[in-house]
């Protein structure tokens, strides 16, 4: 089974089943996990914003132009920093771990 | 001075726009309320240039397309919309109307409520500061209605949309303005972004590359700002913060309600999309029932027959005949067409 690690905000870790195909904010939200993801994942607010492990950063697509964009309404951003609902699961990311960014 | 009237919409984004077709259709007016000062919700709001590709028969159409083409259909059934304010309570008057306070004191009395709030009203986002509260509406403002207050004062804007630049070119004219971005990109209309690269070269604005980290009482001016940037932290004297980070969504007030919610969605029937209270209807993305699917395609069909079931309070004695717009006389003529 693939998973996800993803780190809470107040460091608890979690690892979460992940399946090929969802984004990364989808896997987060449906365990219940408190991620906002208010548009829903169509890059449309920046409420799924996490910081990606840096070991694993350099592993996922770069960020776009709208990624970016969108990231200027996020607040504490960082190098590590990305939209959730930019990064679509796939086996290479298998292990990944993110942590939620402050709300 | 309170008006009257059948429907009372909560809400102005698209499934709330259709809703005024579908219950004009049956003879039925509304009101709507929203806390953005113009029509169309997130469609308008979120993502006005983006492209829809699952409306029926709309191969492609942006938010803001949506949004206008709608506001046309709704247009012979002249709708009333309190724009820029949120409806704060409502009250039962009697045993077969409502009475609606909005934020900005307005009341409106009507036979049936239709939330259709989408994901909430929108809010500003406000930086995560500590104490950032205690400055608010005093040298921390998230709009701006007067801007004469800031007349030869210090402002410093934070942001990177199109509000920050905006703000940032006018309030050039009367003040000593600085802007705070984390990057030197920017996600506004090219013009006004040029328009403010044309002033930091004039010396007109000051740009500053960094985040906000805290916010305290200041020595020579009202309050202390610091930012970082590359892990260095400044600090700036200001007597003005404007922090323009878009805005979120919140449920508000509709959480005080007294409806079944769940996980901050209203329950609804399948058959009428009624609410746990009767004559409080609830349609889009706001509501829930088993199978729920968030599209705009969905919203549309529980506003039709939402529509259907407001008729019975709307008109209790008449019997509603069922027609098609495209043979009906009588709709026709609703419609304006000859």
């Amino acid at each position: 089974m693939n998973k996800i690690v993803v780190k809470d905000r107040l460091g608890k870790n979690y690892n979460l089943p992940a399946n090929p195909g969802s984004t990364i904010m989808e896997i987060i939200r449906d365990a219940g996990l408190d991620i906002e993801a208010a548009c829903g994942g169509c890059c449309a607010c920046a409420t799924c914003h996490i910081y990606v492990d840096n070991e694993w950063l350099s592993k996922l697509n770069p960020k776009d132009e709208d990624e970016e964009s969108m990231l200027d309404q996020a607040f504490e951003i960082k190098e590590n920093s990305r939209l959730g609902c930019q990064i679509e699961f796939d086996e290479d990311l298998n292990g990944i771990i993110v942590e939620l960014a402050p709300d | 001075m309170e008006d009257k009237t059948d429907v009372l919409i909560v809400g102005a984004g698209p499934v709330a726009l259709f809703a005024i077709f579908e219950l004009g259709l049956l003879n039925i007016k509304c009101h709507l309320v929203d806390n953005l000062d113009k029509p169309g919700g997130q469609c308008s709001e979120l993502y006005p240039e983006k492209p829809i590709y699952d409306i029926p028969a709309r191969v492609m159409i942006t938010g803001q397309e949506l949004t206008d083409e709608l506001m046309k259909q709704a247009k012979p059934f002249e709708p009333i919309f309190h724009l820029g304010q949120q409806v704060e309570k409502i009250l039962k008057k009697n045993e077969k109307e409502w009475l609606i306070e909005t934020s900005n004191g307005k009341t409106i009395i009507a036979k049936c409520i239709v939330i259709a709030a989408g994901a909430g009203s929108f809010v500003p986002r406000k930086p995560p500061i500590e104490g950032i509260e205690n400055y608010e509406n005093k040298n921390v403002f998230y709009s701006i209605k007067d801007k004469s207050i800031f007349k030869n004062k210090t402002v410093l804007i934070a942001g990177g949309g199109d509000s920050a630049l905006d703000w940032t070119n006018e309030l050039s004219n009367i003040a000593d303005v600085k802007l705070i971005h984390r990057r030197k990109e920017f996600r506004a209309a090219p013009d006004s972004v040029n328009k403010m690269l044309e002033l930091e070269n004039k010396n007109r604005v000051n740009f500053i590359l960094g985040q906000l980290t805290k916010i305290k009482k200041g020595k020579a001016k009202p309050i202390e700002v610091h930012f970082t940037h590359d892990n260095k932290i400044n600090k700036i004297e200001i007597d003005y913060l404007l922090p323009f980070f878009g805005l979120k969504m919140e449920l508000g007030p509709i959480a005080n309600w007294g409806l079944n919610l769940n996980q901050n969605l209203i329950e609804v029937d399948t058959e009428k999309f009624e609410t746990s209270t009767p004559s409080i209807f609830s349609i889009g993305d706001i509501n829930y029932y088993p199978g729920k699917l968030k599209l705009i395609l969905s919203g549309f069909h529980e506003a039709a027959l939402m529509a259907q079931a407001c008729f019975k309070y709307c008109y209790p004695d008449k019997k509603n005949i069922f027609r098609y717009t495209t043979s009906s006389k009588d709709l026709h003529k609703k419609l304006g067409i000859k």
